[in-house]
């Protein structure tokens, strides 16, 4: 069968092992068999579109004005865009994320550092992309926090991203994290990915997003599966 | 040091691990009941009410098809239950038609109330629970045509990547000569087959060793 590629696959030098040692949890989760090669069929080339509202919930961007008063820590504004491998927006698409406290605590009755919890930051939020692929979130930026990978790890400051792009095959959980953290390097999660690809995952401060007298500003941009050669249909 | 906006860098975003924590972000009240009015899907108890910011959701009507249960637990390598983790659905409607404007086959009838996505996270003993349609058959390669099938994501700590699996319906029309069945070897097809069992359709899904469930990359 000679099928046609709808969108070009993972690219095997910037996606990580799935079995890395160095971060333990992966030693009983990881497959042990090679995934079996299909082709894209109407299934993985689809998926949910525009209909955020009715499935997550729509944008709700703004994570320092979500309780009674501002959250702890240092006001930042991330924002870029999200792309495809041809540099094409992804525009429609909703992109979510999560993250710890300014202290490095997350609001999750299973983090059980003693960080202090924030009352008024729970560190969840949603954007929907503009025609441009835009988004931008205000936030505080996370703190580092301690696991128990192994002795005296400490998780670097970071922000959880999930994205859906426009079919089941553009799907992308990962994390974003900031410049010049010693932690990175020391790192485990981020050092599945090798150098130098794991660049990709470090924003960059950023001047033009940043906002007098208001909040610092990064930048991240996302880029996802880019589509394949267009088919020919009969 | 060159970073995400470096253009000699440009390329994919590298994955990572969803880690323990997204219970208060990523899942939806209703995520996991594509047909129905519950909550299911969701974990509140594992966050403060005070920062209960989940989404409530459920079809704004009644949904066209044969309603089903589907329900499994999620293992490791050692057998033992996976807590953690975000188990995702996609599949067609149905009369077999993807909620997606890459699905243009207009002969095929859309379900208003239908979209096809779910999300549930995996409970303490690693049990997951959706309720949604059998979905339709859907074109495959060629003049091909797929088996009921739907398409399952898995994300959680210790996976770096989601992996992806099918779920097939036991002695449904069309196993025989479903063309992404054919290319899985014969001794591991049962991995991708729910059994009815007093009307829940159960599927488990084991990561790592044996009885591995097959994974795909496509």
């Amino acid at each position: 069968m000679n099928e046609p590629i709808f969108f070009r696959p993972a690219d095997p030098a910037a996606q990580p092992a799935p079995l890395s040692p160095a971060y333990g949890s992966t030693m009983k989760r990881s497959p042990s068999l090679p995934p079996i090669k299909i082709p894209q069929t109407l299934t993985e080339i689809t998926g949910p579109a525009g209909c955020w509202d009715a499935l997550m919930g729509g944008a709700q961007a703004d994570l320092t004005t979500q309780h009674a008063a501002a959250p702890q820590g240092q006001r930042i504004v991330v924002s870029g865009r999200v792309l495809d491998e041809d540099r094409r927006p992804v525009p429609n698409t909703v992109i979510e994320i999560w993250q710890a406290n300014a202290a490095g605590r997350y609001i999750h009755a299973k983090d059980n550092w003693d960080a202090p919890i924030d009352p008024n930051f729970t560190g969840t939020g949603r954007a929907i992309t503009d025609t441009e692929g835009r988004y931008r979130f205000v936030t505080v930026r996370p703190g580092a926090y301690p696991w128990g990978n192994h002795h005296n790890a400490w998780r670097p400051a970071h922000i959880h991203l999930s994205l859906l792009g426009p079919a089941f095959a553009t799907r992308l959980v990962t994390q974003f994290y900031f410049p010049d953290d010693p932690l990175i390097e020391l790192d485990p999660i981020a050092n599945a990915i090798p150098l130098p690809y794991r660049q990709r995952l470090i924003c960059r401060f950023d001047m033009a997003t940043t906002e007098p007298h208001r909040a610092l500003g990064y930048r991240f941009d996302v880029v996802l599966r880019g589509r394949g050669a267009t088919p020919t249909v009969p | 040091m060159p970073d995400n906006l470096s253009p000699e860098l440009f390329g994919q975003t590298p994955s990572q691990t969803v880690g323990p924590f997204f219970h208060y972000s990523l899942p939806w009240k209703g995520g996991a009941d594509l047909v129905g009015q519950s909550g299911l899907g969701a974990r509140p108890e594992l966050f403060p009410p005070a920062h209960d910011r989940l989404t409530v959701n459920a079809p704004r009507g009644p949904v066209t098809g044969e309603i089903i249960e589907i329900a499994g637990r999620l293992f490791d390598g050692d057998g033992a239950p996976v807590p953690d983790a975000l188990i995702e659905i996609w599949q067609a409607n149905a009369a077999g038609r993807y909620a997606s404007a890459a699905d243009a086959r207009d002969a095929v009838p859309l379900d208003p109330n239908f979209i096809g996505f779910g999300r549930a996270a995996t409970a303490e003993d690693g049990s997951y629970c959706f309720r949604t349609i059998r979905p339709g058959r859907v074109p495959g390669p060629g003049n091909s045509l797929q088996a009921p099938h739907i398409a399952i994501g898995i994300l959680g700590r210790g996976l770096l990547n989601r992996v992806v699996t099918r779920l097939y319906f036991a002695g449904a029309d069309g196993n025989d000569e479903d063309p992404i069945l054919a290319l899985v070897p014969e001794a591991r097809r049962a991995t991708l087959l729910a059994v009815e069992d007093n009307g829940v359709w159960r599927f488990d899904i084991v990561l790592q060793g044996r009885a591995e469930t097959v994974f795909f990359d496509f």
